[in-house]
């Protein structure tokens, strides 16, 4: 029995498609500006024999394949609960979202934060700031770590802070203390949405933001707590729904469901 | 509709932008109350309601005027009807439930304050509400900071501007202060309207107001079963119309959907399966017509058995008790009853979150989801406490912080989601 978790994020799409709890296939794609497309181009040729979508477009995976959807909370609760079965604290930063999830003992979710409307402090925020720092996301976080002091950025809108970006830059401050104060900026405002629901105890980081070594640095540092981020931060999502179309496929009833669409389900 | 159009004109509505307005406030009704399924046969008639919300009630306003009556609009709970109904005056409740012409409130008054009150600005300096325009005496109140400021810049924009001045604190004081403002209002009501209030017409105006109220609390009542027999969008809208409406009509017209109800119950038919998530909304107003977050709930597969709100139980859970033979007597009744409501402007207000608990219980709700409107301090301050104390008593707790526009929607449906299933736990 193949399972596949599909999370369509605000920048990626993920695919994750698990036999026998044993992961066996994983890929990504950037969501483009038609997410339904990006998903179905990552779907063509894979085998499953069920799929759950997650991610903020999982209702219109939905329409198109008459699949079940969870929220990304309670996919990252899922994955993280498999990858890493201690940890009762996830933070999650995104292309758009940053989310702060605990888990009660039993490893289920209990309570979560997120960011509000605007993509401050998130994924996105980050390109931006590395776009108007003229690098690349890669030079921005290594950029970031050389830096021995750094800028204050007060700003956490994003337009206002790439103004003040610019400004601090006209006046000759050096980049790569601008980079490392809008790490120093991404990372607080992250660690004050973990500590409203989690004051103690080990960090499970994922999305695509942990991926940077400068803002995993920084948390590590300013939280004084153990963080511990998976091989692949991106896929936890994915594969949170995978094992949860997984545990459906358990279900008889579900499955007989599932295989009576197969015909119509074809992408 | 176009018969109506000489009377907007002559209430000097901005006819295009009403048009405009109406056809909005049209498609969205469409959208969001007509569209759901299983609704009970009673909500018939506040379809109707809804659909004659500028038309047909105006057109009583302007009778009732001609007649000689007075017309009272108001923007809070606060305000007590029982008084203007014993002047026989028309107690409506002001349009501030939408995002619309932001763009001249905030010519006015800060970008960063409530919606609620940025509405109100809106449907006035965009001349597009009908009750503002009717109104004899617009009633303000000092609740929160952002009200009564912006009731100074309100002030000069309409015919008469009257201010209640409100208590902070559930003491002896702060009691003496509402009586004094309510003996206040009582004159001020009886210069404006040039009738005298009687024990026998303050005991009818008390009398009438209960009757709603009875009619609201029945309606309830009628939640705690599950199957739920009303969807909480249609038992919102009812608590909406409480404010607009003529009030033996309306009282009678909830009693006939609540006999309705009664049947469903009977049968185990509801509105959503038997065992959908149940959960109980707390925290600000919404006022006619935000449906926003209703709306996500109940197409999340969740259901709404009640609001701690004042379009809800803050606003209507308080009888105010008849017994009395003199004015002063009664006003006595009044007081009592209205300085229990627990509005977040109090401090400290520990009676709310009691509230809060046992509206969960009654209702057999699995859930509480907190509603503030963005830049509402009272209630986002009081937010923390209160999911706090909700989570100790192992109640499931979600706050939402949100205004009237529709770009923060894909967000709230993750948290009301993610929130639901971890009610279900699954």
């Amino acid at each position: 029995m193949r399972a596949a978790g599909i999370d369509i994020g605000s920048r990626t799409v993920k695919l994750v498609v698990v036999e026998g709890g044993a992961t066996v296939l994983t890929r990504k794609a950037l969501t483009s500006h038609d997410p339904l497309d990006a998903a179905r181009t990552l779907i063509s040729g894979v085998e499953y024999d069920v799929i759950v979508a997650t991610g903020y477009g999982r209702h219109l995976i939905k329409e198109h394949l008459g699949c079940p959807v969870i929220s990304e909370i309670k996919a990252f609760a899922l994955g993280t609960k498999a990858i890493h079965p201690s940890c009762r604290v996830i933070l999650d930063i995104g292309g758009q979202d940053t989310k702060a999830i605990s888990l009660n003992d039993a490893g289920e979710m209990s309570k979560f934060e997120m960011n509000d409307k605007c993509a401050a402090g998130t994924g996105r925020f980050l390109e931006i700031m590395a776009n108007a720092l003229s690098y690349t996301l890669e030079e921005f976080s290594k950029a970031a770590l050389t830096a021995e002091s750094f800028e204050k950025i007060n700003s956490m809108c994003t337009v206002f802070a790439e103004s003040e970006v610019i400004s601090l830059t006209a006046q000759g401050a050096k980049r790569h203390e601008v980079a490392l104060g809008i790490h120093k900026a991404i990372v607080s405002r992250s660690i004050a949405l973990l500590k409203r629901i989690a004051p103690s105890g080990e960090v499970f980081f994922a999305g695509g933001v942990a991926l940077n070594k400068c803002v995993r640095t920084l948390i590590a540092e300013e939280l004084s707590r153990p963080v511990v981020v998976p091989p692949d931060p991106q896929i936890v999502g994915a594969y949170g729904a995978a094992l949860h179309g997984a545990a459906l496929a358990g279900e008889k009833s579900y499955m007989r469901i599932v295989r009576g669409r197969d015909g119509e389900n074809n992408v | 509709m176009s018969n109506y159009r000489q009377m907007w004109l002559d209430l000097g509505l901005d006819l295009e932008a009403h048009d405009a307005l109406l056809s909005i406030l049209g498609s969205a009704y469409q959208d969001i109350f007509l569209s759901q399924k299983n609704r009970p046969e009673g909500m018939k008639y506040f379809d109707f309601v809804m659909s004659e919300v500028h038309g047909l009630r105006i057109k009583e306003l302007m009778d009732a005027k001609a007649a000689g009556r007075i017309v009272v609009g108001s923007y809070c709970v606060f305000v007590p009807e029982e008084l203007i109904l014993a002047v026989d005056g028309v107690s409506v409740g002001l349009c501030a439930g939408a995002e619309f012409n932001f763009e001249g409130a905030e010519e006015v008054l800060p970008r960063n304050l409530c919606p609620l009150i940025k509405s109100a600005f809106g449907f006035k300096r965009g001349l597009v509400c009908p009750y503002v325009e009717a109104s004899d005496i617009i009633v303000g109140e000092n609740t929160c900071d952002g009200k009564k400021k912006a009731y100074e810049v309100l002030s000069p924009m309409v015919k008469d501007l009257y201010i209640i001045d409100l208590p902070q604190m559930k003491s002896d004081i702060g009691k003496m202060l509402l009586k004094g403002e309510y003996l206040k209002f009582m004159a001020k009501l009886e210069d404006a309207s040039a009738r005298k209030i009687t024990a026998e017409t303050l005991k009818k105006g008390i009398e009438i107001t209960n009757g709603k109220r009875k009619a609201v609390k029945r309606l309830a009542d009628l939640r705690k079963a599950d199957p739920a027999p009303i969807s909480g969008l249609d038992a919102l809208l009812v608590n909406q119309v409480f404010f607009y409406d003529d009030p033996l009509r309306f009282t009678a017209s909830v009693n006939a959907l609540c006999d309705e109800l009664e049947e469903r119950v009977k049968k185990g038919e509801g509105v959503f399966p038997k065992g959908t998530t149940r959960v109980l909304m707390s925290g600000c107003p919404m006022a006619v017509p935000n449906w926003k977050v209703p709306l996500i709930i109940e197409t999340s597969g969740a259901v709404i058995v009640g609001e701690e709100s004042c379009v809800g139980e803050r606003g209507t859970q308080w009888l105010t008790d008849v017994k009395g033979d003199t004015v002063a007597e009664l006003l006595d009744n009044i007081i009592d009853r209205y300085f229990q409501i627990d509005c977040a402007v109090f401090t400290p207000n520990p009676s709310r979150v009691d509230h809060v608990k046992d509206m969960f219980d009654r209702y057999n709700a699995q859930g509480v989801i907190h509603y503030s409107l963005q830049f509402c301090h009272p209630y986002i301050v009081e937010s923390g406490p209160v999911e706090a104390a909700l989570e100790k008593a192992s109640i499931p707790t979600l706050r939402l912080e949100t205004d009237y526009s529709q770009e923060d929607a894909g967000q709230l449906k993750t948290r009301i989601e993610a929130f639901r299933e971890r009610i279900e736990g699954k």
